[in-house]
């Protein structure tokens, strides 16, 4: 252990702890910019600077580590006159307008100005060029608000293993981006928007469907319904100053239907439905190898996260067989509404805008895919954010710590425990086998609390075993098998499960989460996002779920008057051809 | 986008046969840290800038992302993804030719054809670098153009200097057009 003084607090640390996070723990906050929790400090946006008492220059306190006897002053006028000026040098050269800058009020460059108490900049510098990039469904990226922090470039290709972003060229005209400063509609880059999630400023956010929604909403002859994906509920809070980890399912219901959307559904209900398709598909897939000693792609990979489909699409094509061919629960949801739910109105599916809200940037891309049209047109028009959804909640002066709780509608808004856990990394596969086994066995999966604990938390990459026996005779050539998972989230992630695969480990069911944490921690959650926020709001989920009467998908009963009314069975022909997809190869250079 | 080929001699190779060639050198910096200098600086020995495709393989085979790749080549100023341009303008920059007013020159044909040293204008004629003495100190300074050397050139004069290549194109094209 390390002792040493921070304004004169003694404080004890481990050995390679760096100042910040020595000050962190006795409550001092040192600004940062370019500081990426867990990773190999940069130091190069020098917000960050104190003074040590010995040392003739002020040092980056994010990448100095803490010695013994150490004495660590912040709050000096010197440290705080050069944090000072950096800020200024940054606003300098800042081409933003904060007035109409979709950061106002969520910005770290904002806030630290009004923190370091800047009333004027006297630095005149030349500003950054604007340039804007809007060729992605996703994301606007707009270069004259970039303050170079590389934050993005961090994300993109350490947490994500995509690396669309790098500095290109060099000094003042530099410019984080992607290849020859292109556009990202030109590179391999999945669409996350992890980048968007971490930039301090305005620089990445998502493409704005706010617009759109309040026109769909504004038009007399629209029908426009919303559903909402799992992990809303668990963050949504955040944006209107709620502890990380609030659960606000009800006021979020209730703030939907005062926004005007006609009725209120549930991505959980699709969720469901997902693990009955997905189960059966998996359940088959082992009856082709092992019965029928058919050649099947094996393991299965999951097929709920768009950013991961695009990653296998680009970077591991040769395993496109292996991943499910269930859509998503958006895209189920969204092909629902315009058949089975119009068809049950009696309404034209021209009447029907279908909205979605979902923690993911991906989303807005994965609803434009050209597969995505299984009523005959779009089956999702639009796809806000979380942090969209905060944005139209605030702009129709709507109270939201006073509201209420309302119940979602009926009959695509029950839904079970095992769906609200898809929003976080192992939930989906914990969520397949208390179907799956019990399916096979006739028997509630044994495990307390229905719960696959090995699958459960914040670890990279996660295994698990499960031995079947007592099967059913329709399922007798299971009996003995160990069912082998595993289970990632961050691409970089996926990457080690991808090497341990090649490397002859067999799996027969996979999940990747494209996000680090699942979609608790998506590109498009209340920014921002670090473990501890990640872990409260999983506990959330959690809680969510066990508070629920139904736990397992193929108990809810609107899951089950579905098919008897309209689907047949799973995987059978309607299915096949509304809930399910195909993927194709894509070329990583354009 | 392969090389012009030279009328005269046919066996000139092509930037496919070029690129065959670095596929095999490329594979000697596979898996050594550090592997992505060198190997962008062989590449640019051999066809002379940076083509696309060649970073491509260079990201594919080092497994370095394409975006990092093309940021290394940014960075550097001697680092260059267009080809050279048709009439390569070497400006003296030695210690007689720099006395005598070399860096007016450089400047001046940097004006004139709006690019700086390691740039091709955009239509690939001219393209410009620097040069230590080129033996001629007496009549500095001096600049070549491919292998014809320009002697006490003042910066007034390089805009004629220039203009006498782009006639020659011009005529070239004329007579082409018939
Ligand atoms: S990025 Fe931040 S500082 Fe810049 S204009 Fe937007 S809100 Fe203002
Ligand atoms: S969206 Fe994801 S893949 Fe694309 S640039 Fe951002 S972090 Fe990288
Ligand atoms: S885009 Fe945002 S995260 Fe990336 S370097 Fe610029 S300011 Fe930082
Ligand atoms: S946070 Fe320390 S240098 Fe950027
Ligand atoms: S210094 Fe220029 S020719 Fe010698």
């Amino acid at each position: 252990m390390i002792t040493l003084s921070i304004n004169n607090i003694n404080v004890e640390v481990p050995e390679g702890t760096t100042v910040l996070e020595a000050a962190k723990k006795v409550g001092i906050n040192i600004p940062t910019l370019c500081h990426f929790e867990g990773k190999k400090p940069l130091g190069a946006c020098r917000v960050c600077l104190v003074e040590i008492e010995g040392g003739r220059a002020l040092a980056a306190s994010c990448s100095t580590p803490a010695t013994n006897g150490m004495k660590v002053f912040t709050n000096t006028k010197r440290a705080r006159l050069a944090r000072k000026t950096v800020v200024e040098l940054l606003l300098s050269e800042h081409n933003g307008e904060c007035k109409t800058c979709d950061r106002n009020n969520d910005c770290e460059l904002q806030n630290l100005a009004f923190q370091m108490g800047i009333e004027d900049i006297r630095l005149k510098g030349e500003v950054a060029k604007p340039h804007i990039d809007k060729s992605t469904p996703a994301l606007v990226r707009d270069n004259g608000k970039c303050i170079k922090c590389r934050r993005c470039v961090t994300v993109c290709n350490e947490v994500q293993a995509v690396g669309a972003l790098f500095p290109q060229g060099r000094g003042f005209s530099s410019m984080i981006s992607p290849a020859f400063m292109s556009d990202l509609d030109t590179v391999a880059c999945v669409q996350c928007g992890q980048c968007a999630a971490v930039c301090p400023v305005g620089a990445i956010s998502e493409k704005n469907h706010i617009d759109d929604v309040w026109e769909a909403l504004d038009d007399p002859t629209k029908m426009v319904i919303v559903q909402t994906a799992p992990a809303i509920r668990a963050a949504l809070g955040e944006c209107f100053d709620y502890e990380p980890g609030t659960l606000v399912t009800g006021k979020m219901v209730t703030a939907l239907k005062q926004l005007g959307f006609d009725k209120v559904f549930d991505t959980n209900f699709t969720a469901d439905l997902t693990i009955i398709e997905e189960g059966t598909e998996l359940l088959m897939r082992l009856k082709d190898k092992i019965v029928n000693g058919k050649k099947v792609a094996l393991p299965q990979f999951t097929s709920c996260s768009p950013g991961w489909i695009n990653f296998v699409e680009y970077f591991y094509p040769e395993y496109t067989d292996n991943l499910s061919t269930c859509k998503s629960p958006q895209q189920m949801f969204g092909a629902l509404a315009k058949t089975y739910y119009a068809e049950m109105l009696c309404k034209d599916i021209d009447e029907i805008v279908v909205v979605s809200v979902m923690p993911c940037t991906a989303k807005k891309f994965e609803c434009q895919r050209e597969e995505m049209n299984a009523s005959g047109i779009q089956d999702v028009d639009y796809v806000l954010t979380t942090r969209e959804l905060a944005k139209m909640i605030k702009q129709a002066g709507i109270d939201f710590t006073s509201l209420p709780d309302s119940k979602m509608d009926s009959p695509l808004g029950l839904s079970s425990g095992a769906a609200d856990i898809f929003a976080n990394t192992g939930g989906v596969m914990e969520a397949a086998i208390r179907t799956v086994y019990e399916i096979v066995t006739g028997r509630e999966l044994p495990l307390e609390n229905l719960h696959v604990e090995p699958l459960m938390g914040l670890e990279g990459v996660k295994t698990a075993s499960l031995k079947i026996e007592g099967t059913l005779p329709d399922w007798s050539f299971l009996e003995g098998v160990g069912l082998k998972v595993a289970v990632a989230h961050g691409l970089s992630n996926a990457r080690k499960l991808f090497s341990s695969i090649e490397n002859g480990e067999e799996y027969h069911f996979v999940e990747v989460m494209t996000c680090p944490g699942g979609c608790i921690g998506g590109g498009g959650q209340p920014r921002f996002t670090d473990d501890t926020v990640r872990q409260k709001r999983l506990a959330a989920i959690y809680a969510e779920d066990e508070g629920k009467e139904i736990r397992k998908s193929h108990e809810n009963p609107d899951i089950k008057r579905l098919y008897e009314r309209y689907l047949g069975k799973p995987l059978g022909e309607t299915s096949h051809h509304l809930l399910h997809t195909h993927y194709k190869k894509k070329e990583i250079f354009k | 986008m392969s090389l012009e080929k030279c009328p005269e001699c046919s066996k000139e190779p092509t930037e496919d046969e070029l690129l065959a060639q670095f596929e095999e050198i490329l594979d000697g910096y596979v898996e050594k840290p550090g592997g992505l200098i060198p190997a962008l600086q062989t590449a640019q020995k051999l066809f002379g800038y940076l083509p696309k495709r060649v970073l491509q393989l260079i990201s594919m085979k080092l497994d370095i992302p394409y975006s990092e790749v093309t940021g290394v080549v940014s960075f550097y100023s001697f680092f260059t993804t267009v080809p050279k341009g048709k009439y390569m303008v070497r400006v003296c920059l030695g210690t007689a030719c720099y006395v005598r007013g070399g860096k007016d020159v450089l400047a001046s044909l940097e004006k004139e054809l709006e690019i700086g040293v390691g740039g091709t204008t955009p239509d690939g004629l001219f393209s410009i670098d620097v040069g230590r003495c080129f033996g001629a100190c007496g009549l500095a300074p001096v600049i070549m153009v491919n292998d014809e050397t320009h002697q006490r050139v003042k910066p007034e004069k390089v805009k004629e200097i220039i203009d006498f290549y782009r006639d020659i194109e011009m005529t070239i094209i004329k007579e082409k057009a018939g």
